[in-house]
């Protein structure tokens, strides 16, 4: 006869939901792969990850299928133009960020402050010391605590686990506020790395950022980091990573962005029908149309209208004669959803079905 | 600082001639975001950037 050993609740095991992290296996990707980027948060590859460029080389950002065991996807980034001597204030971070209100638990900003276990699967050509830290942007000081990781083989996967005590000096805004943040350092220049790295939670200084980096992904255009597997998890161990569906990961970041075309449809101008609103409009008149979001944005999103037949935005066309175009515009936005205006088109008799799409972005 | 690159910013306006929203352009897409979004990353960078004396709303046509 088997015997099953039952925990008492409040033995310390913690069962079900562990890790913070939303889509940490890189399979939602709603925006599709990404060229040419030089910009500060930018969005592309798997959701709700940023890469934040600043002024460190070009990258391409893409969900990649080279993956470790258990793991379909990763997240890819690929150096398109190198920077190999970054200025002082340069650096290059791979970015997730935490809502306040999602983080409460770590208790943060008292004496009873948990510690956090992460861990990730990550790979590279590029071998070398990085750095990792938290960021506690919640609510009146930055704070910081940095720990380093190695890459030791080249184009290999490798498993880290890295362990931070709690910040007991500042908790985070109970809201949908941008208050914790995991910076994986991929580059930096002196203004980052010329102090001692700060391994416990202190107020922030810029120099002990990234101090023991001994890497810059930006020196070449050969070099390409991959990560996935992430998860944050309150303790001093790492367990196994918390698998979940692609439903349930997609409609968590949906609340950070969605889109109005089929997954496999990347949101921009002249991309097709496929997944556009229809509406019919009055001569004369044009049209008003609302339309509810899937899921409830973490704040009023900002949103883009594709037009679905050429390169000009804001337009909605003639289905069937898309050299007919409306101009459309958002009147009314909230988190749940938005109300267009659909007017001036070009021949606008009652009845013409036109046709647009639509991307809404709250991240943080 | 390091921000976020925005453009061509102008208001939108309802029938009544009231301003509603922001039109600016970012990473290539004509993007738009109501007033008073606060919270919005967009927005409130747009607002950094008005106060910094970097960046002009034109009015709504």
């Amino acid at each position: 006869m088997a015997l099953t050993t039952v925990r008492p609740e409040g033995m310390g095991f913690n069962t079900g939901r562990r890790n913070l992290v939303i889509n940490g296996a890189m399979q939602v990707a709603q925006r599709g792969d990404v060229t040419g980027k030089t910009g500060d948060n930018t969005y592309g590859g798997p959701d709700h990850f940023s890469l934040r460029i600043g002024s460190i080389g070009t990258w391409s950002i893409s969900q990649s299928s080279t993956a470790p065991d258990g793991f379909a996807n990763s997240y890819k980034i690929d150096c398109t133009t190198a920077d190999a001597s970054p200025a002082a204030g340069d650096r290059l971070m791979f970015t997730y960020r935490f809502e306040g209100q999602d983080v409460q638990q770590l208790q943060y900003g008292t004496s009873s402050a948990k510690s956090v276990t992460l861990s990730f699967y990550v790979r590279s050509n590029k071998t070398g010391t990085y750095v990792v830290d938290l960021f506690n942007h919640d609510p009146s000081t930055d704070r910081h605590c940095a720990k380093t990781y190695t890459i030791s083989s080249a184009n290999t996967w490798e498993y880290k686990t890295i362990t931070f005590a709690g910040d007991t000096s500042q908790g985070f805004d109970d809201d949908n506020g941008r208050s914790l943040d995991i910076n994986w350092f991929l580059g930096a220049g002196t203004d980052f790395t010329s102090g001692t790295l700060a391994t416990s939670f202190a107020d922030l200084v810029n120099a002990n950022r990234a101090a023991g980096l001994s890497v810059n992904l930006a020196d070449s255009t050969d070099n390409e980091w991959l990560i996935t597997g992430i998860q944050l998890e309150v303790g001093e161990n790492a367990s196994d990573f918390e698998h979940r569906s692609f439903g349930e990961e997609l409609a968590a970041c949906q609340r950070y962005y969605e889109k109005g075309m089929p997954q496999a449809t990347l949101p921009a101008n002249n991309n097709g029908y496929n997944g556009v609103i229809y509406t019919n409009v009055q001569s004369g008149y044009g049209t008003w149309h609302t339309y509810q979001f899937s899921v409830p944005k973490r704040a009023t999103p900002t949103m883009t209208l594709f037009n679905p037949s050429s390169g000009t935005a804001n337009k909605a066309v003639d289905v069937a004669s898309p050299s007919v175009v409306f101009t459309t515009s958002i009147l009314y936005g909230t988190e749940y959803g938005f109300l267009s205006a659909i007017y001036g088109g070009s021949s606008d008799s009652t009845g013409i079905k036109v046709g647009f799409s639509w991307q809404a972005e709250a991240e943080l | 600082m390091i921000e976020i690159a925005i453009s061509n910013a102008k208001y939108l306006a309802d029938d009544n001639g009231q301003n509603i929203a922001i039109e600016f352009q970012s990473e290539g897409e004509t993007k738009t975001v109501m007033l008073n979004a606060t919270g919005n990353r967009h927005y409130d960078e747009i607002q950094r950037q008005v106060a910094a004396g970097t960046l002009t709303i034109e009015d709504a046509d």
